[in-house]
């Protein structure tokens, strides 16, 4: 037994044979709420957003060697694979931001009855879908224009 | 003591009293960290958006220029910094919510170092490029 926790679950039937208790209903038996999987997501985007910051640092560190190793990190960052990654860091961020200041609300002891978490759920899906696809959208045509405009002044890439 | 008054029988040691803390071993400092570094990387973060914007499909020579400007360089080590604590008490809760018995030491010091690391590795990356941006023609 690895767990103190589990000897919690130890206990014995009427004619004395020891067996494990039942656990308490757990997830699978309960009806899906947006609010649980707004939770959840949370602490996934979370971890995302770390995995994002990673790359991050990857980059200020290629850009930090030189001009070869950030040729090569512009390789991950310009193709559609790795703007798809981009997005999902993006979209975590921007989730885990909205989910955050809701809990920094929530700990001022606000909009925490049911009704209004029930009501603000949507809200921050909404925000989240709607705020990611203007930054992503915005970033994709700022990057497009830089490259235009460097093709025109005869500079390669 | 007058043995007649009402009292309650209390099993705690008067150190733990004085402490005042309970099985935890410590307070909320934990819970008020993750919060102010939330809040910090707010305009952090929102900072670091409007620069890429800035630097959308930039060269090389672009960034290092960006990079070695002395407010550039400070923000980026703050929100760097930032980010990887705000991880690393957040990855810590994840580790403590599902990782139990023998794993959970292990991995909650790998999350320790990894973001430490991670977080250093980023400074010194930005010092380079503030460096190379500052002394660059």
């Amino acid at each position: 037994m690895q767990d103190i926790r589990k000897a919690l679950y130890v206990g014995s039937r009427s004619d004395g044979r020891l067996i494990q208790r039942p656990m308490s209903p757990h997830l699978q038996v309960y009806r899906y709420r947006l609010s649980m999987v707004l939770s959840i997501m949370n602490r996934i985007t979370g971890v995302i957003a770390t995995a994002g910051a990673t790359l991050g640092v990857f980059w200020l560190g290629a850009a930090a060697k030189g001009p070869k190793a950030f040729a090569t990190a512009r390789k991950v960052t310009g193709n559609p694979l790795g703007q798809l990654v981009l997005l999902g860091w993006l979209a975590s961020v921007i989730y885990h931001t909205v989910g955050g200041i809701r809990h920094l609300i929530w700990d001022s002891g606000y909009r925490y009855d049911k009704k209004e978490v029930n009501k603000d759920g949507p809200v921050a899906v909404g925000v989240t879908a709607g705020v990611s696809t203007v930054l992503a959208a915005g970033l994709l045509a700022v990057s497009i224009c830089r490259k235009r405009s460097r093709a025109k002044a005869g500079k390669v890439s | 003591m007058n043995a007649s008054a009402p009292h309650i029988e209390v099993m705690r040691s008067q150190l733990g009293r004085a402490r005042g803390l309970g099985a935890g071993h410590s307070g909320v400092a934990h819970w008020w960290a993750e919060r102010v570094t939330a809040a910090s990387l707010l305009p952090l973060s929102t900072w670091f958006v409007v620069q890429m914007f800035r630097l959308g499909g930039a060269d090389h020579t672009e960034v290092v220029k960006w990079g070695g400007k002395p407010v550039n360089a400070t923000m980026l080590i703050a929100l760097i910094i930032t980010t990887f604590y705000h991880a690393q008490l957040g990855l810590q809760v994840i580790v403590d919510d599902y990782v139990h018995g023998k794993a959970h030491l292990p991995t909650r010091l790998l999350v320790k170092i990894g973001t430490s690391l991670l977080g250093l590795l980023g400074v010194i990356a930005v010092i380079k490029l503030f460096v190379r941006g500052s002394t660059a023609k």
